[in-house]
């Protein structure tokens, strides 16, 4: 079953590249949309153990690659498959050229299996393989069009992954050096014994993790990447691929016994606060809409980490909530942003003014969206930050918990500022004759915003189905 | 002083050289002759496979890969020659100095590093290793030479009529 | 015959700032690139060495041999964006990668 993941989007790649030319891209499409819409249904059913292929053992075992799924993998599964389907709707709106269509399809599904391996493998080494899979396809996406800031972004983002690989390699070096293994396991052990170095191998591991996922003082590359790609890049990047990388191994960390440990939590929470807070300062002063975007990222990442710093369960329940309505609201945002620049040409803020009247899907599926994220009932994203405050709180660190809800404040500033400033007010001359982006742009965009706020208003009835269901 | 110390000094004064050299060319041949001291000190090491795909992939292929984008991004010789090269000293005398002083200071230190215990079983050979055990990793090089490849489609595509 | 990781921890240090110095001490994008070569160099011995020392070669091996594809595949990829910048900017100086600033 899990090797289908890894294979299935593999065997799709290889057959697409081989189709003419006339009907690659068709060919592409339906192909990426079947298949990122099977990931996110496939997440769904997985937790319910509605997904059992006992035929295809003999598959599975003529490979036995070690891989497994958990709760937290179809987490991972879910967003891909979502921020996948959205980012292909914005690829097909505003990607003019064929060639450059095509060649997003077959990124998008390298990714993808990339951050299915990601969700699914064992130890270390192979983690850091898939996260150079899915960083190295990312790379070139961001690239396509070869737009007027891609080579920067792209450039920035290369040069502190190969930062972040060194960090992780020797961790890995040093790991093997301890222990002679390299599984997560192994370095559980060896962190427990007293009088051992394996922090230092663990620490240098989470500061390639953090470089991955943007967190500060590693968060230079982000801005860039994220505004310097084309807009459906852009979507498919804040939506999913920086949290898988990233994050995601540190919520298995925080599952592991190690989470307990007051040296990793101290870590955890230092690391999630500074980010909250100064992504959130950065996004304050920002003129460009995407950029302002990508220090929201930053931010929210930091507020994932600092639930994982809590160590308790809830804590984990409550990042995994977060790291999914995140998903979901920042790749409707940046589809936003896409929709808006496919209509006006411009990503500059204080050249915008009004847009709610002349856009108004846009506008209605970013105000339900920035609502979200800045945590405001009844949207989702107001029930996964009170669970991050209440499971700070109750894990003694009280202080971190005063600190989320002042950020959440940040948070909401920034992106009220946004809405004045793009959405309200009088609409400038050169915008008047301004209509709805198509709906290539603005049905993910209005879907995904149904679905936070679905959510939201049915968050007290799904807790306890998670609680239960063991996450 | 060991044999191995002797190479591990070598490789380091190679790297000195690529980093601290003048010309860009003499860079990239200073990383290939970098490349050979690891490869050395690598099969002495007993990392017999390692050495030599290290070896021909980055002693040759990046290699080729830094010459060839060192030749087409070449301008004519600058005129300030002097200057850069009067700046580039100043900027680089200080990596010498501070390699000889941390060299010297790590040597005269020694942290409690134990490493693992041998290993039980005896270890299998390389190339079973790798095929049987670690066929994820195999799978996750191939599809990064896939990204390669659609990287090399995208990035050295002459511009047309390039994205603006 | 005792292994000497001290040893092998000293040089791994002293390549690994001679990357460091090389990637922040230059103006030039392909210096860059060179030094965070220098820097994967470096990780590759480290990590050979460390197999030596805990006797695992094989799985050591194993991880460097990936790693070199990696790298090699990044680094390619590099090139090609420095490429990128020199047609635009016709200039390999860092200081145009300023430009995204705010």
């Amino acid at each position: 079953m899990t090797i289908l993941l890894l294979f299935v989007p593999f065997a799709a790649l290889l057959i697409l590249n081989l189709l003419p030319r006339s009907v690659r891209l068709t060919a592409a499409v339906a192909a990426g949309a079947v298949l990122l819409t099977a990931e996110a249904v496939v997440a769904i059913l997985l937790p319910f153990g509605l997904v059992d292929l006992a035929g295809l053992t003999p598959l599975t075992n003529a490979l036995p690659f070690p891989l497994t799924v958990d709760a937290l993998s179809s987490l991972v599964f879910l967003c891909a498959g979502l921020a996948g389907l959205t980012a292909l709707s914005v690829c097909r709106s505003t990607m003019k050229s064929d060639r450059d269509g095509f060649i997003f399809v077959n990124l998008l599904l390298i990714a993808l299996i990339g951050m299915n391996g990601i969700a699914m493998v064992r130890d270390l080494f192979s983690l850091y393989v898939f996260i150079e899979v899915t960083a190295t396809s990312t790379f070139i996406l961001i690239a396509i069009g070869r737009g007027r800031d891609a080579f920067e972004g792209l450039w920035k983002y290369l040069i502190l992954s190969f930062m972040a690989t060194v960090f992780m390699l020797t961790g890995v070096a040093l790991l093997l050096l301890f222990t002679g293994d390299i599984t997560l396991e192994a370095a559980a052990t060896a962190f427990g014994q007293p009088g051992s170095l394996a922090w230092v191998a663990l620490l240098l591991y989470f500061c390639g993790l953090f470089v991955k996922a943007g967190l500060v003082p590693f968060h230079g590359w982000l801005a860039d990447a994220y505004t310097g790609a084309p807009a459906a890049v852009s979507t498919y990047m804040a939506g999913v691929v920086t949290k898988a990388s990233g994050i995601l191994a540190l919520m298995r960390v925080a599952q592991s016994p190690l989470g307990s440990s007051p040296m990793i939590r101290e870590l955890l929470l230092i690391v999630g606060t500074v980010s909250a807070v100064a992504g959130a300062f950065l996004a304050l002063n920002q003129r460009n809409m995407k950029r302002m975007l990508a220090y929201s990222s930053v931010s929210q990442m930091g507020y994932i980490v600092l639930a994982l710093g809590a160590g308790s369960r809830l804590a984990i329940v409550a990042a995994a909530l977060h790291f999914f309505v995140h998903s979901i609201s920042k790749a409707q945002l940046f589809t936003n942003a896409a929709a808006i620049e496919d209509r006006l040409g411009t990503m500059d803020m204080d050249q915008m003014g009004g847009l709610a009247a002349r856009m108004p899907l846009t506008g209605a599926s970013a105000a339900a969206a920035t609502l979200s994220v800045a945590g405001l009932p009844p949207l989702a994203g107001f029930w996964t930050k009170l669970l991050i405050v209440l499971a700070l709180w109750r894990s003694g660190a009280q202080v971190w918990a005063v600190i989320a809800i002042l950020t959440s404040v940040l948070t909401l500033a920034y992106f009220l500022s946004l809405q004045r400033r793009v959405f309200f007010g009088t609409v400038a001359d050169t915008w008047r004759a301004v209509k709805e982006a198509g709906p290539g742009l603005t049905i993910p965009a209005v879907a995904l915003a149904v679905i936070t706020i679905g959510v939201g208003l049915g968050f007290p009835f799904l807790l306890p189905l998670i609680l239960g269901g063991g996450s | 002083m060991s044999v191995m110390t002797i190479l591990l000094i070598l490789l380091v004064l190679a790297s000195l050289w690529t980093a601290t050299t003048f010309l860009l060319l003499r860079a990239a041949i200073g990383l290939a002759l970098t490349s050979v001291m690891l490869a050395i000190i690598m099969y002495d090491l007993g990392a017999g496979l390692a050495a030599v795909i290290e070896l021909s992939v980055c002693a040759g292929l990046i290699s080729v890969v830094f010459v060839s984008v060192i030749s087409l991004t070449q301008r004519k010789p600058f005129s300030d020659y002097f200057e850069r090269r009067a700046s580039r000293l100043r900027r680089f005398w200080p990596l010498p100095v501070i390699l000889f002083v941390v060299g010297i200071g790590l040597s005269l230190v020694s942290a409690p590093v134990t490493p693992a215990a041998a290993p039980a079983t005896p270890q299998p050979d390389v190339r079973t290793f790798l095929w049987s055990t670690r066929q994820l990793d195999l799978f996750g090089q191939i599809l990064i030479l896939l990204s390669g490849v659609f990287g090399v489609l995208v990035l050295f595509k002459r511009n047309e009529k390039g994205g603006e | 015959m005792p292994v000497p990781i001290w040893l092998y921890i000293t040089f791994f240090v002293l390549i690994v700032i001679d990357g460091l110095y090389c990637v922040l001490a230059t103006y030039n994008l392909l210096r860059i690139l060179i030094g965070l070569e220098i820097l994967i160099k470096a990780v590759s011995f480290f990590i050979i060495a460390c197999g030596a020392a805990a006797g695992r070669l094989a799985l050591a091996q194993s991880i460097v041999i990936t790693v070199i594809v990696i790298e090699v595949v990044v680094v390619v990829i590099g090139a090609g964006a420095i490429l990128g910048f020199f047609r635009r900017y016709d200039s390999m100086s860092v200081r145009n990668t300023r430009e995204m600033k705010g």
